[in-house]
């Protein structure tokens, strides 16, 4: 069973790692045809999360990457050898029945295949074609390489993170590129929405660095309106909150092996709680003012409480007198161990072809209507080239063993 | 019609959004794809406007720099929900609206008698978007929670921070636990859109921000999924299982940058010994002759041989320190374009405000400057996260004014 969401779309989709393939998994999860055409000759290996770790086992290869499988759950896995003329026709008639064409190849990559936007206009003049790479198409930079840690570092997300006199902490993770497939996501259903109502395609061309940079709104208009830089002394201190003012608000260490708790007070109320709960009685806190220009010594304060206690017994306490606080959670807590993400149903378990049945991330939304499925793994190289090719375009079998054998699939 | 003048992808939707400091990123893109996004506020204005920072740091709800920019192409209008009349008011407008968007907590709209349950009976093809903490029923909707909380429960503190473990994991800046659960509440409305499409039905969509960071930590999560391994987090680089070499280096200016990749080929080592040259570092760099000798190569490194062969660990740790080395004697940006231009994946740490002047960011049209007649100035914004030149995402005017456009009130 598939949600109807999206059952009346179809993508002729190129894209591969997480900044691309991360926008057509949220479509394919709310039923959209994902059909993802690969490369035989090489494996499908311009996406090498194919053959990347985590594994679930010892067996390595193309159908092994973990990455892979959770990236691409629900869609459909056809090969084309586009360096053969028979594997560009098959290719065009595929775009010819497809609303979008979506990629995150670098950029000119696909023109290069023979597919620029003037080509699949020919094939399809009312196509949707979404790129989407670091520093988009247009531009200085456009031929720039990227990944997740260097478009980060390019918008001004790294830069954000950590503590003053320090390096950049930045993100221990490709932040960007789970935002790159949803802005990607973005520009796709806007592109279908107005294609919808008027009948018109679009090339659309999504860069990550501006969707990153999009993302730090209110110290970017502090430069632009008060001419206060980001970069100056005593910042960024991104465990504190200066949007709005709070404090205390941190990371403060709890008990145990590298074992954390987050806590804030709001408003007066919640400090005059958290202050009576940990026996803190210093007047020079009693308000915001006090307390941010005496932030240093109330947060030896609250460690003083926090360090001797259990991360999560500590959260529970502070919530029961209505303050915001959480324990730091390291992955087992919040994926084996958490109430709240079970209930959700978050860790959906798909069937893989090769590595049978595997957790993958879940899609944070419930549609009282139309709600996502995910049981389908990351298709295998080639696994639907029968039911598209033959399916859907109406080749014959004996035509796709022939094509088989001359390479083209 | 130039590019400026066409209308959004979603020209002729109307978004009813109840103003919140979580759900306010989510108005702002819709606003920005075209839809006529109205805000509604308490008569004396939402709390968000009492956020810091303010033009020229004087604090006035209409001064509210954190206001301007969450709230720009939207409309504004003043509503006090706890008067009856107010309240028949809001279902008026929301009989008008195709999506309404709100983060309240779990349960108030529903005491109110203007929640989705109670209203939908009369509107069937209204698509409703609640975004909270952990979801509208689970078993900890009811906690408190704000953008830290989330981003501590949700597992992106866990990945981000130092080398040092004895200190704390660090939230990455600019609100994303609030933002990255926006996000989802764009695709949420964008996907119910286009479902109505199909089946002719609105319906109501619970998103949660828990969920969503749970979602979006990458290896921190698909890691334990798939192999039952912990992430540990690293100074400026990814969480991970072993520990990975340094990706980080100070420029002659004093600005960071990431060094990237190490060369493992042929053409990148020949690409940095030229680069030396160039630069006329060559004779500064004790390990020059193991670049040359990757410059020889006839196959690329391979990363198992790392560590094993002496030859291959030679090289690959003369490449990563010849970058360094590079990077710490030019600017970051020289660094930067050198490199970039050269082929070789790196990047420059920009502060969110440098990112402006960039030349690249500028000829896409990212910044962009927004008129204040009311305030007789224009001021630079944030322009659109891609490019779609039939159905443009703009911010179309400033942030509204305390009850600015309470005559689109029945």
């Amino acid at each position: 069973m598939k949600s109807e969401a999206l059952s009346h779309i179809r993508i002729c989709d190129f894209t591969g790692q997480l900044a691309g393939a991360g926008a057509t998994r949220w479509m394919a999860a709310f039923g959209a045809e994902i059909i993802r055409i690969e490369d035989p000759v090489r494996l499908g290996k311009w996406d090498v999360l194919r053959g990347t770790s985590p594994f679930v086992d010892d067996r390595r290869g193309h159908e092994f990457g973990g990455c892979f499988n959770n990236h691409n759950v629900e869609k459909l896995g056809v090969t084309l050898n586009l360096r053969t003329e028979r594997g560009k026709e098959l290719l065009a008639e595929i775009i010819s029945v497809s609303d979008a064409v979506t990629e995150n190849f670098a950029a000119g990559v696909l023109e290069r295949l023979g597919f620029g936007y003037d080509r699949l206009k020919e094939i399809k003049p009312d196509i949707l074609y979404v790129s989407n790479c670091g520093f988009g198409h247009i531009g200085p930079y456009r031929k720039y390489k990227t990944w997740g840690p260097i478009v980060q570092a390019c918008c001004g997300l790294t830069f954000t993170s950590g503590l003053p006199d320090m390096p950049s902490a930045g993100w221990g993770y490709s932040y960007m590129d789970h935002h790159g497939g949803n802005f990607m996501a973005m520009a796709i259903m806007a592109g279908l929405i107005h294609r919808s109502r008027t009948g018109e395609g679009q090339w659309i061309d999504m860069s990550c660095t501006d969707a990153g940079a999009t993302m730090l709104g209110p110290v970017a208009l502090d430069y632009t309106v008060n001419e206060r830089p980001l970069r100056r002394d005593g910042m960024p201190y991104s465990n504190r909150s200066q949007f709005p003012a709070m404090a205390p608000h941190g990371i403060y260490e709890a008990d145990g092996h590298d074992a954390w708790l987050a806590l804030a007070a709001r408003d007066d109320r919640d400090w005059q709680a958290i202050a009576r709960l940990m026996g803190i009685n210093d007047q020079r806190f009693d308000d915001l003012a006090g307390r941010l220009a005496y932030e240093d010594e109330l947060d030896d304060a609250v460690r003083a409480w926090s360090s001797g206690r259990d991360r999560f017994k500590a959260a529970s306490e502070l919530q029961a007198v209505g303050v915001p606080a959480a324990g730091v959670a390291k992955p087992e807590d919040r994926i084996d161990n958490d109430p709240n993400t079970e209930a959700w149903g978050l860790w959906p378990i798909v069937t893989h072809g090769e590595m049978g049945r595997v957790r993958v991330d879940g899609i944070p939304a419930h549609f009282s209507e139309t709600d996502w499925v995910l049981e389908r793994g990351g298709p295998l190289l080639g696994q639907h080239n029968r039911q598209i090719l033959g399916g859907l375009l109406g080749h014959s079998d004996a035509e796709l063993a022939d094509l088989a054998a001359e390479g083209v699939i | 019609m130039t590019g400026n003048d066409l209308p959004g992808a979603l020209a002729g939707i109307r978004v009813v959004e109840m103003a919140g400091e979580a759900s306010a990123y989510a108005g702002l893109m819709l606003a920005g794809m075209g839809a006529e996004v109205i805000v509604v506020e308490p008569p004396d204005g939402h709390h968000t406007r009492g956020f810091e920072p303010f033009l020229n740091d004087e604090p006035d709800p209409e001064r509210s720099l954190w206001w301007w920019h969450y709230n720009a192409s939207k409309l504004g209008v003043t509503l006090d929900l706890a008067d009856e009349d107010a309240r028949d008011r809001f279902r008026s407008l929301v009989a008008t609206a195709d999506v309404v968007l709100e983060s309240e907590p779990p349960g108030r709209l529903a005491d109110l008698g203007i929640d989705h349950d109670t209203l939908r009976a009369d509107h069937p093809e209204l698509i409703w978007v609640s975004l909270t903490p952990f979801g509208r029923s689970g078993p900890r909707s009811q906690e408190e929670s704000i953008d830290l909380t989330v981003l501590a429960a949700g597992g992106p503190v866990w990945s981000c921070g130092y080398d040092d473990h004895a200190i704390p994991p660090q939230r990455g800046g600019g609100n994303q636990g609030y933002q990255t659960g926006s996000v989802f509440a764009v695709l949420s409305a964008q996907t119910a859109l286009l479902a109505r499409d199909n089946t002719g039905q609105g319906q109501f969509v619970d998103v949660n921000m828990h969920a969503a960071a749970n979602v979006t930590t990458e290896f921190g999560s698909v890691q334990w999924l798939v192999a039952g391994d912990e992430v540990q987090r690293q100074t400026g680089r990814h969480a991970a299982i072993e520990p990975t070499t340094f990706t980080r280096a100070l420029s002659a200016d004093g600005i960071d940058v990431n060094t990237g990749f190490p060369p493992r080929s042929a053409r990148d080592f020949a690409v940095v010994v030229e680069w030396m040259e160039s630069l006329g570092l060559k004779n500064d760099f004790e390990e020059f002759f193991f670049l040359e000798m990757g410059a020889q190569l006839e196959e690329d490194l391979h990363l198992s041989q790392v560590g094993q062969d002496p030859e291959v660990t030679a090289m690959f740790g003369a490449a990563r320190e010849a970058v360094r080395f590079i990077s710490e004697n030019i600017t970051a940006y020289e660094f930067f374009i050198g490199a970039q231009e050269r082929g070789l994946a790196v990047g420059i740490i920009y502060s969110p405000e440098e990112v402006l002047a960039d030349p690249h960011f500028q000829e896409r049209g990212f910044p962009v400057e927004v008129e204040h007649e009311d305030l007789g100035r224009s001021f630079t914004y944030l322009g659109a996260p891609y490019l779609a030149p039939k159905s443009p995402y703009r911010i179309r005017h400033r942030a509204p004014h305390i009850g600015e456009h309470n005559h689109l009130l029945a």
